[in-house]
């Protein structure tokens, strides 16, 4: 009947509005649920998500080794260009030659951040770190070479 | 004993003393003059750093808190940025109607602000049809939004005043028929003799669910006359930029962001006098002891109190609700705020006739 759902409507309408400013009632009074973040305040204890990407780096151990094998499987994966490996070869004692990384480039001005080359590296070499106060004078420190000089490979790396 | 209406009267009586009976009268208006200018920018800063924080906290956030003490000055800061800044006119504009829209949007305010009863025997002027002139004159601010949105030459305020048009036009009916409820009770349209009649309960209790009702259709619809969310289409910033006062900048702009929350202040006023008693205070019964101590309260603090929890709920309106749409607008009002109070008021004569109310 055209009554009974019109006031049923009403009835509805009402009921919903009520839960919505329930809602906002509960917040408005529970000022503990603030998400607020005072950022430069805080930046001693600031906690970020565990997701939170910031920037790819690559992990040295205290030996200055690292795990990365020049593989170029982060640079392929990479959407954007945003790594540039380059390559050498470094002779061992016994005269053999073996692949190594001269330099892992890494731009940080065209990175979106976006994980791929994080999960295409077979050796857990590079990891995204937190920080996020990226801003430099002049954009030529954007470009960072991430394997630190005179590093390594970790023994047992392949 | 202290209060307004004494300052008031010795003030009255001391300028007729010292001052031939019309250079008093003069002086009597430009002070009144004055103390509503006055008002206006209290109630500005005031308002606005209210609805910044209540809008902060329903949204789980902090809101301004560098300025002054807990950001209270915020709004005071805004005032000196927007009073520095350059007001442009656009090219193509309608030189003089754009110039003078934001002045209609608050003389209309500022004429409203008359039939009040701010306390206890204070009224600016307490005229005999005080409810109906509060009618009419509110009616009147559509016309600087018409005038705002033609003149600027763009098609954002064209569409936003053009919705204004439509949404204070239907809304005005619902509104005029939910304070019509309290005039039919009361008998009466002057301001004074609405508070008086509540002397012994608020409408609110008094006229049973009829008066609820009314007082629910009348909160909806003034805050769709006063252009604010979920009603905001004329401004809606996320389609129309800014509506009407797209093209304002400056203290113009500020006029009308003014107007808007003296606007919301004195519907809130006048449901408050008409609903909720004005600045009588809140009896119960025979509770003898209750009524006494809330005797005690100035009645100023219970009228801007009363004015002052309609403010928050309207800003709780605001910060729950999503926007309508313009067929959602004009469908809720011509489709059940209108039938719903046209039938109320038939309740609410019925019972005044019979007297059924307390």
């Amino acid at each position: 009947m055209f009554l009974i759902d019109y006031i049923k409507d009403i009835y509805g309408a009402v009921k919903s509005m009520a839960i919505g400013m329930k809602r906002t009632a509960y917040y408005f009074t529970h000022h503990k649920e603030i998400i607020t973040q005072q950022y430069p305040d805080n930046r001693a204890e600031l906690v970020l998500p565990e997701r939170f990407r910031g920037e790819v780096v690559m992990s040295h151990t205290d030996t200055n080794e690292h795990r990365c094998t020049g593989c170029t499987a982060c640079e392929l994966a990479c959407p954007n260009g945003t790594i540039k490996i380059i390559t050498k070869f470094d002779v061992s004692p016994e005269g053999k030659k073996k692949k190594a990384i001269d330099k892992f480039i890494y731009h940080l001005e065209l990175c979106t951040m976006c994980n791929l080359c994080i999960e295409a590296c077979p050796t857990n070499a590079i990891q995204m770190a937190q920080n996020f106060e990226h801003s430099v004078y002049d954009r030529a420190q954007l470009t960072k070479v991430l394997n630190r000089p005179g590093s390594m490979l970790e023994e047992g790396v392949e | 004993m202290w209060s307004l209406s004494n300052i008031a009267k010795s003030i009255d009586a001391w300028l007729y003393e010292v001052l031939p009976p019309t250079v008093a009268l003069i002086t009597e208006m430009v002070i009144v003059g004055l103390l509503a200018i006055t008002l206006f920018a209290l109630l500005g800063l005031i308002l606005v750093i209210m609805e910044r924080k209540v809008a902060a906290y329903m949204q789980i956030r902090l809101g301004p808190n560098r300025v002054g003490y807990k950001g209270m000055l915020q709004s005071l800061a805004d005032t000196v940025k927007l009073l520095m800044k350059e007001g442009i006119t656009p090219a193509g504009a309608d030189k003089m109607m754009f110039n003078l829209a934001p002045f209609i949007a608050m003389i209309t305010a500022m004429l409203l602000l008359a039939p009040l009863g701010f306390a206890r025997d204070l009224h600016i002027w307490d005229l005999n049809i005080g409810v109906l002139y509060v009618t009419a004159v509110s009616s009147l601010s559509v016309i600087s939004i018409l005038m705002a949105g033609w003149s600027s030459n763009n098609k954002y305020s064209l569409l936003g005043a053009m919705r204004s048009g439509a949404q204070i036009v239907s809304y005005e009916l619902s509104a005029g028929l939910a304070i019509l409820t309290v005039v039919v009770l009361t008998g009466s349209l002057q301001m004074s003799e609405i508070v008086q009649s509540q002397a012994n309960g608020w409408w609110l209790f008094k006229g049973h669910i009829p008066a609820v009702i009314a007082f629910v259709i009348f909160i909806i619809a003034v805050t769709a006359e006063t252009n604010r969310a979920p009603f905001d289409l004329a401004e809606a910033e996320s389609e129309l930029t800014a509506g009407f006062h797209t093209e304002y900048s400056g203290m113009k702009f500020a006029l009308f962001f003014l107007a808007e929350y003296i606007n919301v202040f004195i519907v809130c006023a006048i449901g408050a006098t008409l609903f909720l008693g004005g600045w009588m205070p809140l009896h119960i019964g025979n509770w003898k002891g209750f009524n006494h101590v809330m005797d005690y309260v100035p009645s100023s603090i219970w009228f801007f109190g009363k004015t002052f929890f309609l403010i928050f709920v309207i800003m709780w309106f605001r910060w729950t609700f999503p926007r309508l749409r313009i067929d959602q607008l004009l469908n809720l009002e011509w489709k059940y705020l209108l039938p719903i109070s046209m039938f109320n008021i038939l309740l609410v004569t019925l019972i005044a006739i019979k007297g059924w109310h307390f």
